[in-house]
């Protein structure tokens, strides 16, 4: 018997993998949570039908999001994690010893619980004393801090569902008041290669570049991801990021990383043509 | 017959059914005529436009499943009779107004009416006795007729043929329709509601009491707001002492022969779900609504009001399913926020006026949209909030009549750059579009006050319409 999980990346492409058995599925009041047992990529944490997390390729997607902002700025002490309940971003996070408090935004509990039971790869540390989850609406959340947070790191998925209300200038504006001074957003910005996708990723880099005076884009590479190219906005009030950052004062912490070092931080923001020029397009 | 059926939904999809052939309009025969519309209506929508036929009814002379129908809808909403409208919750009231007031008639009615009631009065040529809708002098709004200065009106003009009430205003005010109701009756007057605001009081014991249910003779009912109908689809509502066929013959005088089926139908649909859903659907609008007001309240600056208005008098009650909301103490006209939240946060509102913004809530929202309105309100205040005293304060300006709507209508008229009028008798309509209030009607004086508030609201970017100079340069007066 062979099984075989599929992800449409638009109406005419997909991707497929072999699974071994399905562990978990239910359906929230937000969405449909199902995880597999895949035979190339581990476990799988899919979202009404997207793959969010696999054991095999997370760490690309993880440490990206949190060592760049965490290079460029090693003094955030208070951070706000919106979406991210698998708890990977956690995890990188909490390999630094100056951060205070993480507080965890997430809609909904049953994708914790069930991250903490079948994926303890990236949520075993999510019962760490540092990390608050809060079971909320992230926009409602977001509307009542001022001045509170070093860093926020948006997680959230498809502007067209579940996540519409987190890729507005509602949004964005609120972070940036939740913000202290030097404070630094990173928002993940979909790929940039499917039409459909590129205006997401453009609607999202016009709202946040429209709430923030620094705003740049970075790249990764990771697998199961539509195109297997994925984009981040990096926002700040104050830092740029890869100007006058003190990359050896990140080599000297020691962290152990599998895809970020300090080359890449650098390299990592330069953009295809055609990216550049999406880009400018939404400007 | 019982509210579980939907006599024009079934004759509709028996017809279908039947698969006849079309030799009768419309021309586009089910759409085979024109691909370009199916592609962008739908199949389904092209396949129920149709005429009237004989298992289809006619909504000129209804005897069979329009009629039933009426009937269905009179018993959901309490009425005696009533009336599929076509012609928009505008055709209603006029409607109204003519089937109880002839030329020289007087009928009393608060200024801040909507423009078809005074459109109703150059038709009909009924002289309109204006009660002073008190106004809120924070929020700048027009609020509701205090029952003693309508009792006054009733008394100083006691050959009035009716009484018009908003039940409630667009910002959801509400005045004593039952006293009003009562005194008028007793001095031999009919009561007419305006209810193009006010669809879900028939279904929700948590808001204002409804036209029918306190004895108003006419309503007119906006199913298409609140109710859930198609755009453009509207009920007429009759009570006991009201000529049905009188009001038929009326309504035929300015209505469509061709009715379509598509607004019939979904006044059908809407009834039946109102009749059997309605209390519920009403409580989640309510809740969402009231939800919305205490967020919106906790970030400061901005003001949702709500039933703290109720004061017994000019506003005896308050709809709360209404979500306006008072700008001014931000520094922004509520004109301008609603271009922000439409230009900059991609939400869109249902009017903003010089001092508030009204947000439509309704079933077909949910929590997650209201927590990017409030969102935005925040992040609107973080970013544009500006000194509240450059901002004009509103004022009800008392209109001075000169002449009846249709006499000023009709009158000789001299066009006049519109700085060069005051003093003079206006021959047309002036009014932010929406709310739809006229600022200025046909045979109003026209003064410095006015025109300054005309001014204003333009510059703060108010729709102004009216003139027949779109320009809203120049303005006609009666010679």
């Amino acid at each position: 018997m062979e099984l075989w999980f599929s992800e449409q990346h638009t109406p005419n492409v997909r991707l497929s993998l072999k699974v071994d058995k399905q562990l978990f599925s239910e359906t929230t009041e937000f969405q449909r949570i199902d995880i597999f047992d895949s035979t190339e990529f581990g476990r799988l944490l899919v979202l009404d039908g997207r793959i969010m997390v696999t054991e095999r390729d997370e760490f690309i997607y993880h440490e990206m999001i949190t060592h760049v902002p965490m290079c460029v700025n090693p003094e955030v002490k208070r951070v706000l994690l919106v979406g991210g309940g698998d708890g990977g971003s956690a995890r990188e996070l909490l390999k630094y010893d100056t951060i205070e408090k993480i507080d965890l935004v997430e809609p909904d509990k049953t994708l914790v619980r069930a991250c903490q039971k079948f994926i303890p790869q990236t949520a075993a540390c999510l019962d760490n004393p540092r990390i608050d989850i809060f079971f909320a609406d992230a926009l409602k959340f977001i509307r009542r801090k001022s001045n509170e947070y070093d860093l926020i790191i948006v997680e959230y998925i498809d502007p067209f569902g579940s996540g519409e209300g987190l890729f507005t200038k509602e949004f964005y504006g609120n972070c940036f008041n939740a913000l202290r001074e030097g404070g630094i957003m990173v928002n993940q910005h979909e790929n940039p290669f499917y039409s459909l996708d590129a205006a997401a990723m453009q609607r999202a880099h016009k709202r946040l570049a429209s709430s923030f005076p620094t705003v740049r884009v970075y790249q990764i590479h990771i697998p199961t991801f539509p195109a297997g190219q994925w984009l981040f906005g990096f926002a700040s009030k104050k830092f740029h990021p890869t100007n006058d950052v003190d990359f050896n004062r990140w080599k000297s912490l020691g962290l152990q990383t599998k895809y970020y070092n300090t080359k890449i931080h650098t390299g990592a923001f330069a953009l295809p043509s055609y990216v550049i020029k999406s880009l400018q397009a939404a400007e | 017959m019982t509210q579980e059926r939907a006599p024009i939904l079934e004759a509709l999809t028996r017809m279908k059914a039947n698969r006849l052939v079309p030799f009768d309009v419309p021309g586009h025969k089910r759409g085979r005529g024109n691909r370009e519309l199916v592609d962008f209506l739908g199949q389904q929508c092209l396949d129920v436009d149709v005429n009237s036929m004989k298992p289809l009814d006619n909504l000129c002379h209804p005897v069979s499943v329009i009629k039933d129908a009426e009937k269905l809808a009179a018993e959901a909403f309490g009425a005696a009779h009533s009336f599929l409208m076509i012609g928009g919750t505008t055709s209603a009231v006029q409607a109204m107004v003519l089937s109880t007031c002839k030329p020289g008639d007087k009928i009393i009615l608060p200024r801040n009416v909507h423009r078809s009631a005074i459109n109703a009065l150059i038709l009909c040529g009924a002289t309109p006795v204006y009660v002073n809708p008190q106004v809120d002098e924070r929020l700048g709004i027009s609020l509701g007729m205090k029952v003693e200065e309508v009792i006054a009106a009733i008394k100083n003009n006691p050959d009035a043929k009716a009484v018009l009430v908003n039940n409630p205003t667009y910002y959801g005010i509400c005045s004593d329709i039952a006293t009003i109701t009562k005194v008028a009756h007793e001095h031999g007057m009919k009561v007419l509601a305006d209810e193009a605001h006010g669809t879900h009081f028939y279904f929700s014991k948590k808001l204002p009491p409804s036209a029918m249910s306190v004895g108003a003779d006419m309503a007119a009912v906006s199913m298409h707001k609140s109710g859930g109908s198609l755009t453009q689809s509207s009920l007429l509502l009759t009570g006991k002492d009201i000529n049905a066929g009188y009001v038929h013959q009326i309504i035929n005088l300015t209505q469509s022969t061709s009715g379509s089926y598509l607004l019939m139908v979904s006044l059908d649909i809407s009834r039946r779900n109102l009749a059997l859903r309605g209390e519920e659907i009403f409580d989640k609008v309510i809740d969402l609504v009231e939800y919305a007001r205490d967020e919106i309240n906790y970030l400061g600056g901005w003001y949702a009001y709500g039933k703290e208005l109720a004061d017994g008098g000019a506003v005896y009650d308050f709809d709360v399913t209404k979500l306006s909301i008072f700008t001014r103490s931000v520094g922004l006209a509520g004109v301008e926020v609603y271009d922000i939240l439409r230009d900059e946060y991609d939400i869109q509102l249902e009017f903003g006026d010089i001092a508030n913004v009204l947000a439509y809530v309704s079933v077909g929202d949910r929590v997650k949209d209201i927590e990017r309105l409030v969102s935005a309100l925040a992040d609107i205040k973080r970013i544009y909030r500006k000194d509240p005293s450059r901002l004009m304060k509103v004022e009800y300006i008392d209109p001075i009549v000169d002449a009846a709507p249709k006499e000023a209508f009709y009158a000789d008229k001299v066009s006049l750059p519109i700085d060069e009028t005051v003093g003079k008798t206006a021959a047309e309509f002036l009014m932010c579009y929406p709310p739809g209030i006229p600022i200025l009607a046909p045979g109003e004086r026209i003064t410095k006050e006015i025109l300054d508030y005309v001014h204003y609201a333009k510059r703060k970017g108010c729709q102004i319409t009216g003139p027949e100079d779109m320009t809203i340069k120049r303005l006609q007066v009666m010679a």
